[in-house]
C-alpha cells in the first residue's frame, strides 16, 4: 500500500512538479478555448453546406466531413506541422493545431449539427417561408436554434473528446497538461505527476458530462 | 354572391400542372377567387387539395400553368417571392408553431424580419392579432403549454398580423380533438366576415355550408365539380361527389 501511495500519489513529487502542471494547465485551458470555437466554426460552415440547395455542394460537404473524420487527428496534425513546410508554408505549431482541430473537429461538429437540422419538422421552415422568411432567416431564427437544443447532448459530448484531443498537441511542441506531466514524470521517475494531471482533466470535464447527462435525461423524460 | 365580379379576382391560378416523378397530382387546375370570397375545396385525400394550395404560395413550383395573386405574377423568376408571400397567409394542419418562441414571439418574428417592424411596434402589431383569436391572455405561452386548438388560432394570428390579401387554411382543424374544433372555426368565420379572401381545404361541411361562396370538388388531380354549397351538397352532379359527400355526411 505505501508502495502504491509513493508511486502514485506522492504529494511531495506533486507539489514539486505543480509549476510545470500549472503551465500545463494553462496551456490545455487556451488550446481548448481556440479550438472548441474553431471547430463550431467549422461545423455551422459544414452543416450548412449539408442543407444547401445545389445537390453537387452537398456532396462535397459529405465527402468533406468523410475525409476529415477519417483522417487520425494525430496524423493530420503531423503533416500541417512538419509536412507543409516542405511545400513552403510553415503554419508554426499553433497555426498547425488550429488548422487541424478546425478540420477535425469541424467534420463531427458538422456532422453533428447536420443531424440536429435534419430532426427539425419540414413543416417548420414551411411556416416560417410562408410568413415571408428568407432561407438564411429562416436557418437563423427557425431551424438553427432548433437544431442546436435537439443534439446539445451530443454536442456537449463532442466538445468533452474536443478537450481531451487536445493532448496532441504536444507532438507539435505545445507544452499542454499531459505533456508536463509526463516531463515530470521522467525527472522523477515517479508516475504521481500523470494521476495529477488525470485529475486536473476530471475536474476540468466533468461539469460538462454532469450537464450532458441531466440533458440527456431530461430528454429521456420529454420522449416518454 | 356577394361581390360578384366588381373586380378581376384576386387569385387566379390557370392550368396547374404538377408532377412528383411519375405522378401527376394537378392535372390543369384552374382556380379563381374574387375578393373577400371563401372557396372551400373538398376531395378524397390524395386528390391534389395540399398540392393545390401550396401551389398558390409556391411553397411547390407548378410544373405548367399561370399564378397571379393581387397582381403578382407568382411563377415569374423576376417576382421577389418573400415579398409576396407576406400578401399570402398560410395556415397548415399541423399548426407548425417554433416550439422555441413564445405566442408572441411567433408572431412578431416576420414582423421584425420580414416587414422590418421594431420591437415595440411589433409586439403591439401581435397583441391586436392574438386579441382577435382570443388569445391576448396567452401571449408568452410556449406552444407546448397551448392546447392545439389554441395553437392553431397562435398559427392563424401569425398569418395575419402580416396583413395579407388572401389567406389560405390545409385542414386547419383536421389534427384537433373534436371539442376544440369549433374555437378555430369560430375564429375563421370572424376573418370571414372582416372580408378577408379565403381558400380552405376542409371537411367541416356545417362551416363550408354557412360560410363558403363556392365549393370545389376535386378528385385525381382534377377539379371535377363547382359551385354555392348548396347546389354541390344538395344537387352534385358527379356520381363522384355524390358519393363523397354521403362519406362525409356520415361522420
Ligand atoms: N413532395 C411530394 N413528393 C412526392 N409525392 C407527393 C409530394 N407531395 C404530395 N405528394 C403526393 O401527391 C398526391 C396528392 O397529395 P396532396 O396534394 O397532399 O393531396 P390531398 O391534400 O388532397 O390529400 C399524393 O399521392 C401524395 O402522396
Ligand atoms: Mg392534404
Amino acid at each position: 500500500m505505501d508502495d502504491f501511495v509513493q508511486a502514485f500519489l506522492n504529494l511531495d513529487i506533486i507539489s514539486q512538479a505543480s509549476p510545470i502542471l500549472w503551465r500545463g494547465l494553462w496551456q490545455t485551458l487556451l488550446l481548448a478555448v481556440m479550438v472548441v470555437p474553431l471547430g463550431l466554426i467549422g461545423g455551422v460552415i459544414l452543416a450548412l453546406l449539408s442543407t444547401a440547395p445545389l445537390r453537387w455542394v452537398r456532396i462535397l460537404a459529405a465527402g468533406w466531413v468523410d475525409l476529415f473524420r477519417a483522417i487520425p487527428p494525430l496524423v493530420l496534425l503531423v503533416f500541417l506541422y512538419a509536412g507543409l513546410p516542405f511545400a513552403g508554408l510553415d503554419v508554426g505549431a499553433w497555426g498547425a493545431v488550429a488548422i487541424g482541430f478546425f478540420l477535425n473537429t469541424g467534420a463531427y461538429y458538422g456532422e453533428v449539427l447536420r443531424a440536429g437540422i435534419d430532426s427539425v419538422p419540414r413543416g417548420q421552415t414551411e411556416a416560417a417561408r410562408s410568413t415571408g422568411l428568407s432561407q438564411a432567416q429562416t436557418l437563423a431564427f427557425v431551424v438553427l436554434p432548433q437544431a442546436v437544443r435537439n443534439v446539445m447532448p451530443d454536442l456537449i459530448s463532442n466538445t468533452v473528446e474536443v478537450v481531451k484531443l487536445t493532448s496532441i498537441a504536444s507532438v507539435v511542441a505545445l507544452p499542454e497538461l499531459l505533456f508536463q506531466a509526463r516531463q515530470a514524470q521522467n525527472v522523477t521517475y515517479n508516475a504521481s505527476p500523470i494521476v495529477a494531471a488525470a485529475v486536473a482533466y476530471f475536474l476540468l470535464l466533468w461539469p460538462l458530462v454532469r450537464l450532458m447527462s441531466r440533458l440527456e435525461n431530461k430528454a429521456m423524460a420529454g420522449r416518454g | 354572391m356577394r361581390n360578384a365580379h366588381s373586380s378581376p379576382p384576386i387569385v387566379q391560378a390557370h392550368g396547374l400542372w404538377k408532377r412528383f416523378g411519375a405522378l401527376t397530382v394537378l392535372k390543369g387546375v384552374d382556380l379563381e377567387v374574387a375578393e373577400k370570397q371563401l372557396v372551400f375545396i373538398i376531395g378524397p385525400s390524395g386528390s391534389g387539395k395540399s398540392t393545390l394550395l401550396r401551389c398558390l404560395n409556391r411553397l411547390e413550383t407548378p410544373d405548367d400553368g399561370a399564378i397571379t395573386i393581387d397582381g403578382i405574377n407568382l411563377l415569374s423568376p423576376k417576382t421577389d417571392i418573400n415579398k409576396a408571400r407576406q400578401r399570402i397567409g398560410m395556415v397548415f394542419q399541423s399548426f407548425n408553431l417554433y416550439p422555441h418562441m413564445t405566442a408572441r414571439q411567433n408572431v412578431t418574428l416576420a414582423l421584425r424580419k420580414v416587414l422590418g417592424r421594431g420591437k415595440e411596434e411589433a409586439d403591439i402589431a401581435a397583441r391586436h392579432a392574438l386579441d382577435r383569436v382570443g388569445l391576448g391572455e396567452r401571449m408568452d405561452h410556449f406552444p407546448a403549454q397551448l392546447s392545439g386548438g389554441q395553437q392553431q388560432r397562435v398559427a392563424i394570428a401569425r398569418a395575419i398580423a402580416l396583413e395579407p390579401r388572401v389567406m389560405l387554411f390545409d385542414e386547419p382543424t383536421s389534427a384537433l380533438d373534436p371539442e376544440l374544433v369549433g374555437g378555430v372555426l369560430s375564429v375563421m368565420r370572424e376573418l370571414r366576415e372582416s372580408g378577408m379572401t379565403m381558400v380552405v381545404v376542409s371537411h367541416e361541411m356545417a362551416f363550408a355550408r354557412a360560410a363558403a361562396d363556392t365549393v370545389i370538388f376535386m378528385a385525381d388531380g382534377e377539379k371535377l365539380e363547382e359551385g354555392p354549397p348548396a347546389q354541390i351538397f344538395e344537387q352534385p352532379q358527379h356520381e363522384r361527389t355524390r358519393s363523397f359527400i354521403r362519406q362525409i355526411d356520415r361522420h
